[in-house]
C-alpha cells in the first residue's frame, strides 16, 4: 500500500511551473518531512496529493489505483488533508469540526450516526482533546487548534494524513505537541506528511525527509543522512553550518557570520530560493545529496 | 450528542403551530378559541366565522408562515454557503428581480399573471447571476459581485417602469407591492408556493449537516470528499427557488433572510443541524407574528416590508452586539 505521486507537475501561472517532474511515495506508519523555501512547490505537491489540485502531468496513484479514478468520497476516506491556516466563517464548537471529518463516510442525504460520533469521540480522546470538545474553535490556542484539525484527520479514519505547516506560528512546546501526535499517528499505522520550515524539526520527528528547491525534488531519505549544511544552503540560499553531539546533526544554524549572509538583498533571496529557476545546488551539495529526485 | 438544542431546534420548528392558531383568532372581528376549532374540524359555527376563518385567515397565516420559513431558511443557507454572515436570501437579485416582474405586470394590468411574472424574473434574476459568475470562473466573490450588478440594474429598470407608469394608478400599486404584505392572498396563490417550498424545504432538511462542510471553505470541503461546486450549485439554486416563491406571494419582506438566521444561530449554534430547522420554525414564527401585527395593530394596514424593518433593524442591532461579546468574534 502507498500513496504515491509520479512525475508530478502543476503551474498556477502557464510556464512557471511551481512542481516540476515530482515523485514521492508514502506508506503507512512513516512520517515524512517535505522542506523547502517558500514558493519551493511543499503546499502545492500536498494539495495535489490530497486532491484539492489536479496535476498538469503526473499522476497521484493511491494503493495502486490512480486517484483520478476514484470517487472523491472513497479518495477522501484513504487521504486526508489539515489546511495550513483554518479561518472558520462561524464559531463551530471543537465537537462539530471534528465530526466533519467523518464526512466521506456519511451518505449524500444522509446524517452523523452512533458510529460516526464513536470515531469523532475517539478521536478526541487519542489527541487528548476530550475536555476541548464544546469549546468554539475561534476561543481554542494555536497549538489546540492543529491538534483539533488533526483529529478530525484521525476522525476520517484515512490511511494517509497530509499536513501543511502544522508548527508553524507555534511555541517550541506546542511545535512539539502537535508533531508528537503526527509522530504518534504514524506508529498506530498512517502515513503522515508534515510540511515544514524547520529543518531542526525534520531531524528530531521524521523518518524521512523530502527537500524541494526551485519545484523539484533535491534528496530524498533519512534525516540525518540527507541533511547537511549544503543542501540546505541549495534550498534556501543561504549558508548553514551544523551543531552535532558525535552521534549525528542535532541543529541546523544559519551562519550568520558569513559574508554572503550579511551581504544578502532581497532579490538574491528571490533568485536563490524562487520557483522560476530550476535549482542550481553548488557542487558539494550536491555530492551530499543521496537520492537526489528519487 | 445534544439534547438540549436538539429539543431547542424541533421546538422551534412547531412553534408556529400554536402560533397559527392563535392568528386566527385575531382580527378586527375576534374568535374564541373554541370556534376557530370549530371552523377548521367541521363544528357548528355560523358560516360567516367559518368563511371569514377558512377563506380569508386561514390562507394569509399559511402564506406568511411559509414564506417566513423561505426567507429565513435560504439566507441561513445562503450565509453558509457563502462563508459570509452578512448575506442574505437576496444576494443573487431575486427580490429586485421579483419586484421588476410584478411591476411590469402590474403595468400590463395586473391581475393573473403577477405572481408567475414575479417568480420568472427572481428567478431569471439569479440566473443572470449564475451566469456571470460561470462566465468569470465560479467564485463565491464573482456571484457576490454578480449579485449585487443584476440587483442595481434591475432596480433601474424598475426605476424607469415607475416612471412612466400613471402616477394615480398603477403606481401606487407598484410602491405597494414593493412594500410587501398578505393582505390579497387567496388559496389559489398557496399552491405554486406550498409546492415550490415543500421541495425546498425537503432538500435542505436533508442535506442539512452537509451545509457544515460548505462552510469550511472550497479546499477543505474537497478534502472532505465533497463535491463542492455541485453541491454549493444545488444548495444555491435551492435557496432561490425558495426566495423567488416568497417573494412573488408577499412582495419584497426585507431582512427576515438576514436577522431570523443570527436570531436561530444565537439560539441553537452554528451547527446546520440545529440551525436548519430552527431556522424554518423561527422565521415561520417570526413573519406569522408580525403579519398578525401588520393586520391588527391599526385601524388601517401596515406593509408587511416595513414592519420587518421598523422592527428588524433594533433586533439586529441587539442580536449582534450579544454575539459579538459572547463569541469575541463572528459567531
Amino acid at each position: 500500500m502507498t500513496l504515491a505521486a509520479r512525475g508530478l507537475s502543476y503551474a498556477y501561472l502557464p510556464g512557471r511551473p511551481v512542481i516540476q517532474e515530482v515523485s514521492f511515495a508514502l506508506v503507512p506508519g512513516e512520517v515524512v518531512f517535505l522542506l523547502g523555501a517558500n514558493g519551493s512547490g511543499k503546499t502545492t505537491l500536498i494539495e495535489c496529493l490530497g486532491g484539492l489540485r489536479v496535476p498538469a502531468e503526473g499522476e497521484v496513484v493511491l494503493d495502486g489505483r490512480p486517484v483520478r479514478s476514484c470517487s472523491a468520497a472513497a479518495r477522501a476516506r484513504s487521504i486526508g488533508y489539515v489546511p495550513q491556516l483554518h479561518q472558520l466563517a462561524f464559531g463551530f464548537s471543537a465537537w462539530e469540526v471534528v465530526l466533519m471529518g467523518r464526512a466521506p463516510h456519511v451518505g449524500w442525504l444522509s446524517r452523523p450516526g452512533r458510529a460516526d460520533r464513536a470515531a469523532a469521540a475517539d478521536a478526541l480522546r487519542t489527541l487528548g482533546l476530550w475536555d476541548l470538545a464544546g469549546r468554539t474553535f475561534p476561543t481554542l490556542s494555536g497549538g489546540e487548534q492543529r491538534l483539533v484539525l488533526i483529529a478530525r484527520g484521525l476522525a476520517q479514519r484515512v490511511r494517509y494524513l497530509l499536513l501543511d505547516e502544522p508548527d508553524a506560528h507555534l511555541d517550541p512546546a506546542n511545535q512539539h505537541r502537535v508533531l508528537a501526535a503526527a509522530q504518534g499517528l504514524a506508529r498506530a499505522g498512517i502515513g503522515v506528511v508534515v510540511t515544514t520550515h524547520n529543518p531542526n524539526n525534520a531531524l528530531l520527528y521524521a523518518d524521512r525527509v523530502m527537500v524541494l528547491a526551485g519545484g523539484r525534488s533535491l534528496v530524498d531519505g533519512a534525516p540525518a543522512a540527507v541533511l547537511t549544511p549544503e543542501v540546505l544552503s541549495a534550498a534556501y540560499g543561504i549558508p548553514f553550518e551544523v551543531v552535532g553531539d558525535g552521534q549525528g546533526p542535532r541543529a541546523f544554524l544559519p551562519r550568520l557570520g558569513d559574508h554572503r549572509a550579511r551581504s544578502l538583498t532581497s532579490s538574491e533571496a528571490e533568485s536563490a530560493s524562487g520557483s522560476a529557476r530550476p535549482h542550481s545546488p553548488s557542487s558539494r551539495a550536491s555530492s551530499a545529496a543521496t537520492a537526489n529526485g528519487a | 450528542m445534544n439534547p438540549r438544542r436538539t429539543a431547542l431546534a424541533w421546538g422551534l420548528l412547531v412553534l408556529p403551530v400554536p402560533l397559527l392558531f392563535l392568528s386566527l383568532m385575531l382580527g378586527r372581528y375576534g374568535i374564541g378559541p373554541e370556534r376557530v376549532w370549530a371552523a377548521l374540524f367541521g363544528g357548528d359555527v355560523p358560516d360567516v366565522v367559518r368563511a371569514l376563518i377558512l377563506r380569508v385567515r386561514l390562507p394569509r397565516a399559511l402564506a406568511a408562515a411559509v414564506v417566513g420559513a423561505n426567507l429565513s431558511v435560504a439566507g441561513a443557507a445562503f450565509q453558509g454557503v457563502f462563508r459570509n454572515p452578512l448575506v442574505e436570501s437576496r444576494i443573487l437579485g431575486v427580490s429586485s428581480g421579483a419586484g421588476l416582474g410584478a411591476a411590469v405586470a402590474l403595468l400590463a394590468g395586473g391581475g393573473l399573471i403577477l405572481q408567475p411574472l414575479a417568480f420568472a424574473v427572481g428567478l431569471s434574476a439569479a440566473g443572470l447571476v449564475a451566469l456571470i459568475g460561470w462566465a468569470f470562473g465560479g467564485g463565491l466573490l464573482v456571484l457576490v459581485v454578480g449579485g449585487v450588478l443584476v440587483d442595481s440594474f434591475f432596480s433601474a429598470i424598475l426605476g424607469l417602469i415607475k416612471y412612466v407608469a400613471d402616477p394615480l394608478g398603477t403606481l401606487p400599486a407598484i410602491t405597494y407591492w414593493l412594500l410587501g404584505g398578505l393582505s390579497t392572498v387567496r388559496w389559489a396563490d398557496l399552491l405554486p408556493l406550498g409546492v415550490a417550498s415543500a421541495i425546498g424545504l425537503a432538500f435542505l432538511l436533508s442535506v442539512r449537516w452537509r451545509l457544515n462542510l460548505l462552510a469550511l471553505g472550497e479546499g477543505e470541503a474537497t478534502a472532505l470528499g465533497v463535491r463542492v461546486g455541485r453541491f454549493r450549485l444545488a444548495v444555491i439554486a435551492v435557496g432561490t427557488l425558495l426566495t423567488a416563491a416568497a417573494v412573488s406571494v408577499s412582495g419584497v419582506v426585507g431582512w427576515v433572510g438576514l436577522i431570523v438566521p443570527h436570531a436561530a444561530r444565537a439560539l441553537v449554534g452554528p451547527d446546520h443541524m440545529y440551525l436548519i430547522p430552527a431556522a424554518v420554525g423561527l422565521g415561520a414564527s417570526v413573519v406569522l407574528l408580525l403579519d398578525t401585527l401588520a393586520r391588527t395593530a391599526l385601524p388601517t394596514e401596515i406593509p408587511l416590508g416595513v414592519l420587518t424593518g421598523l422592527i428588524g433593524v433594533p433586533v439586529f442591532l441587539v442580536l449582534f452586539m450579544r454575539l459579538l461579546r459572547r463569541q469575541g468574534g463572528w459567531g
